[in-house]
Order: C-alpha cells, then structure tokens, then sequence
C-alpha cells in the first residue's frame, strides 16, 4: 500500500524564486543547527534533572540555571578573565603551529636532525608541566611569557608529527616525474610536498586548537600571574577553592565554547588554504 | 664496464629528422625489490633512435620497460653499458597532476621550474590547449576532468618541457578501450604536428603499431631486445589495414617465442 503523497503546489512564479533560494538556505541552515541544539538541550535537561534531584550538593555539581544565572551575574568580570586566556590560547596556538611546522620541515629535509629532534618531541610530551613550571617564572617573570610556553609545548607536536607524516606521503613516482622536469630539490617541496603536506597539517593544527585551550588552563594553574584579571584557568582555580562552583562552571562553559569557535574558524581557514582536502558535506559550524 | 650517460649536444633547431638522438649499448641494470634481493630487469640491451622517430617497446608485463625508461631519462645510472641519449622527459602511466593546480598550472609547470613568470607560462601552456582539445578547461582543477583529458593535460605538461625526447610509460594503460583508441588517434595527430623522438613504452601491440615507426619486441624479464619490426604502413593507421593487422601477428608470434624461450629452460 502506498502511502499518500503531499501534492507540491505549484509555486514557481518567476519573481518569487529569488525569495524562495534564500528561504531554501535559511532552512537549511536552520536544519545543520537542529542536531546540536537538540543534543545540547537533551544534555542540559539531564544535567537540570540530575542536578534537582539533590543527590549532589550544589557545591559539587551545580544545576545549570545557577550556572546560567552566575554567568549572567558575573558577566563582566568573567569577560575580563576571558581576554588573557583567549590571548594566550590565540598566540600560543599559532607559535606552536609556526614551530611545529617549521621542525616538520627541517625533520623532513634531513634524516640527521629526525634522528636527534624526533625522540626528543615525543619525550617532550610526557613532561609534567609542574617541573618546569618554576623554571619559566623564574626565567620569565609572571607575564605571558611562560603561558605561551607551556601552550607552545603542549600544542607544538600534534601539528609537527601530522605534517611530518604529511610531507613524507608524496608519491615516489611523483618526485621522478618533478626530476624529469628538472624540479631542484626545493622546487619539489614547493611545487608538490608542502601542498600535498598541507591537509594533514591543518588537521594536526585542528587537535592543537582543541588541546590548546585545556593548554592554557594547566599554563596558569601552573604559574604565577599579577593583575586583577589573571585568565579564566586562574579563576576556576580560585573559585573552587572558596566553592563558588556555580562561577567557577560558568567560566569552564566559556572554555568551552572557545575551544569550539577555535576549531570552526580553523575549518574556515582550511577551506581558503587547501580547498582541494575539504570534503564535500564537511563540517559546518 | 664502466657506465656513461653523456649528453650529446641538441640538435639545430627546426627539429630535423635525421642523427640519433638515443643510442644504448649492452644496457645492463638490476634492481633491488622490497625484501632486498636483487631482481635483474634488463640484460643487456641495446637500441636506437633516429631523430624524430617513434620507437615502441613491446612486452610481457615486468620485462624491465619502465626501468629502460628511468634509464633513458636520467633518474637511475645503468650499472652496465653506455647510455647516449638527449634530454629526455618522463610521461607515467598515472598522470600524475598535482590536484592543487588548475589544468593549465599543471601543464605549465616545467616551465614554472624553468622560472618562467606565471603569466607567461600560463599563456603558453593555455595556447597549448586549444590544440589538444582542451579549450575552455584551463581552469578546471584535475578531479573535475576525465580519464582522457587528465592524460591529454600530462602531455601537455611533457610537451611543455621543452625536451628533445618524449618517454611515454603506457600512457592510455589506465583508460577504457573506447577511450584509448580516442587517445591513440589525438597522439598520432599531436606528433604529427608536433614531431619529437619518442619512445614509446606499452604493452598493446596494436597500440605500437599503429604510432610507430618502429617496434622493438622485449623478452620478460630479464629484459632483452629479441625482435624489431619496422613499420612502413602510411598513416593515418587504422587498426584494421591488413597492414597493421599482420604486423600485429608477426609482433605477437615474436612475443610467443622469447616467453617460451626464458620460461623453458629455466
């Protein structure tokens, strides 16, 4: 049995069709939005539920109303905490994207610095910030500086071993083909490894983006900073040490949700830098 | 023996017919596979090319052709015997266009190499595509072209590089049939227009035959040079004269013998 079918109506009026392709586009903007906002509001109502329901005490788990109602009600001066972690995590970021891609670049051209620099990337990764904490205070006084490095050493290796990766996939027989044109060494880096590398590049510097901003928070529970507004990671800190928790989530919401513009305005930069490796029906923010 | 690669200096321009741009003499290579034995591709091979002539190897698959082709273009150094060939350019089986490059950037870019201005290369290689059948796809990016014109843009890209010799690994290996015989006839009209000395790499007979001046028929591998045919038929060919129809028989009976010579008493 066939079920009845919705007759279309014919609409298609010549002035009206102009009208018609922008509503077409607002719905369908409207329908890539409905997936997250329907899980977001299934999650927050579960939180709500759970949180109502008392069997953890506010100080632990705050419900998301007071969640929302301290965010409101601090919303200067988590503002102001939001501009130095939102610094750090920009500039850190791209001084870990420029190292990391600059060590790909070396690593690739010479099989000496992979055998000197490579072990010592990975090591690097299991070093507890806490070590070398007190070094870069007592290096850098209690700015920016040693943020930025504890940034640029969490992010660096995610951008340096996809691209490293990267630059070694170019096809042997694409490199034949570039001698036999003559291409000097450079030349095939130019003209064929370092586009072909880029893809894999942007997707190290995406896990970057996303690990730089939980970055920026061990950058300053981990160091020492003067000033009223010390970063948003220095503010959970302290409001959960006086169990001002509700402030202290509002604040890790933010984080949140910088994380998330971060890595959309990344998929915007790849689809300007490498069109050719964005997928169709990709991502959309 | 020592090996040499020596190159001869070009020919006077106006690309006369005529002086050999390649010779090989006892040509000996053998190569090392993955698991680090030794395979040996050719033995001993030797052959010539007069300028402007179409040569095609003929042969079993892995008979060392593209190693012979490597060889000619400078990329490896034979281990045995003496190599004396003009400056040659490779055109591979897979195209091999770079997917971030407009159609016309990858045609033009041996002369991007060569520090050609981009404008300029790009006039060059656009006034190329008109002639090749590629007008109004300078712009288009590989992934949006078809089998054949991908392969048509590599040969622009060839053309392009200005090279005396023209290497052409099983150029239409990858296309349909229908397709293939298209690109045979557009290659027989190019060089027509365009004359160069080209080796020519397949293992379609037919394909041989019909662009050829002459046929060189390989043993497998080993690789040697175990029959020659000359092909006088006037062109255009079809593949149907019973000219090119029983050099087709007498290539594929030459075939015959040297696997049945190599497998037999091995």
């Amino acid at each position: 049995m066939s079920e009845p079918r919705l007759q279309s109506t014919h609409a298609g009026a010549p002035q009206s069709s102009a009208a018609a392709r922008i509503g077409r586009r607002r719905r369908r903007a409207a329908r890539s939005l409905l997936a997250p906002l329907a899980l977001l509001a299934i999650l927050l109502g579960a939180w709500e539920l759970y949180a109502d329901a008392g069997t953890a005490s506010s100080f632990v788990l705050p419900a998301p109303h007071e969640v929302a109602s301290s965010l409101w009600n601090n919303a200067g001066f988590i503002a102001g905490n939001l501009v130095p972690t939102a610094e750090e995590v920009v500039l850190g970021i791209a001084l870990a994207l420029v190292l990391g891609f600059a060590l790909a670049v070396l690593i690739h051209f010479s099989d000496t610095l992979r055998r000197a620099v490579y072990p010592l990337a990975v090591g690097s990764q299991a070093l507890p910030i806490a070590v070398i904490a007190p070094l870069l205070v007592f290096w850098w006084g209690f700015g920016m500086l040693p943020k930025l490095a504890v940034i640029v050493l969490i992010c660096f290796f995610p951008v340096l071993v996809t691209t490293v990766d990267g630059l070694g996939r170019i096809e042997r027989d694409q490199l034949k083909l570039l001698r036999t044109l003559d291409a000097s060494r450079w030349q095939a880096f130019r003209f064929a490894e370092l586009p072909a590398a880029l893809p894999a590049a942007i997707s190290g510097a995406r896990i970057a983006l996303a690990v730089g901003v939980i970055g920026a928070y061990i950058a300053e529970s981990q160091t020492i900073t003067s000033g009223a507004h010390a970063g948003l990671g220095h503010e959970i800190n302290a409001d959960l040490a006086v169990l001002q928790t509700p402030r202290a989530y509002a604040a890790a919401l933010v984080l949140f949700a910088l994380a998330i513009a971060c890595f959309y305005a990344l998929t915007l930069a790849e689809r300007a830098l490498a069109p050719w490796a964005a997928q169709p029906g990709g991502e959309t923010p | 023996m020592p090996s040499t690669i020596t190159h001869p200096p070009a020919p006077p321009a106006g690309g006369r017919v005529g002086g050999l741009a390649i010779a090989l003499r006892d040509v000996a290579h053998t190569f090392t596979d993955r698991r680090g034995s030794p395979v040996p591709a050719l033995a001993g091979v030797s052959l010539q090319a007069r300028h402007g002539e179409v040569l095609a190897l003929v042969g079993p698959s892995g008979c060392g052709k593209t190693t012979l082709l490597e060889l000619i273009c400078g990329l490896q150094a034979p281990q045995r015997g003496a190599i004396e060939c003009e400056p040659a350019v490779l055109m591979p089986q897979r195209d091999l266009l770079l997917a971030w490059l407009s159609a016309v950037d990858n045609a033009a870019l041996a002369l991007r190499i060569a520090h050609v201005p981009r404008v300029r290369a790009r006039n060059r290689a656009a006034a190329l595509f008109a002639q090749l059948g590629l007008d109004g796809f300078e712009h288009s990016h590989p992934a949006e072209l078809s089998g054949g014109m991908r392969q048509r843009v590599a040969f622009a890209r060839t053309l392009l590089s200005g090279k005396p010799v023209l290497c052409l690994d099983e150029p239409f290996g990858a296309l349909d049939a229908i397709t293939r015989a298209e690109m045979q006839d557009w290659l027989a009209s190019a060089l027509a227009s365009e004359p160069r000395t080209v080796v020519l790499v397949t293992h379609d007979v037919e394909e041989a035959i019909v662009l050829a001046d002459r046929v060189l028929v390989l043993s497998p591998r080993p690789g040697r040079v175990v029959g020659e045919l000359a092909v006088s038929a006037p062109r255009p060919r079809a593949r149907t004269d019973g000219a090119v129809v029983a050099l087709r028989e007498r290539a594929l009976e030459l075939l015959a013998r040297a696997r049945c010579n190599t497998t037999g008493p091995a």
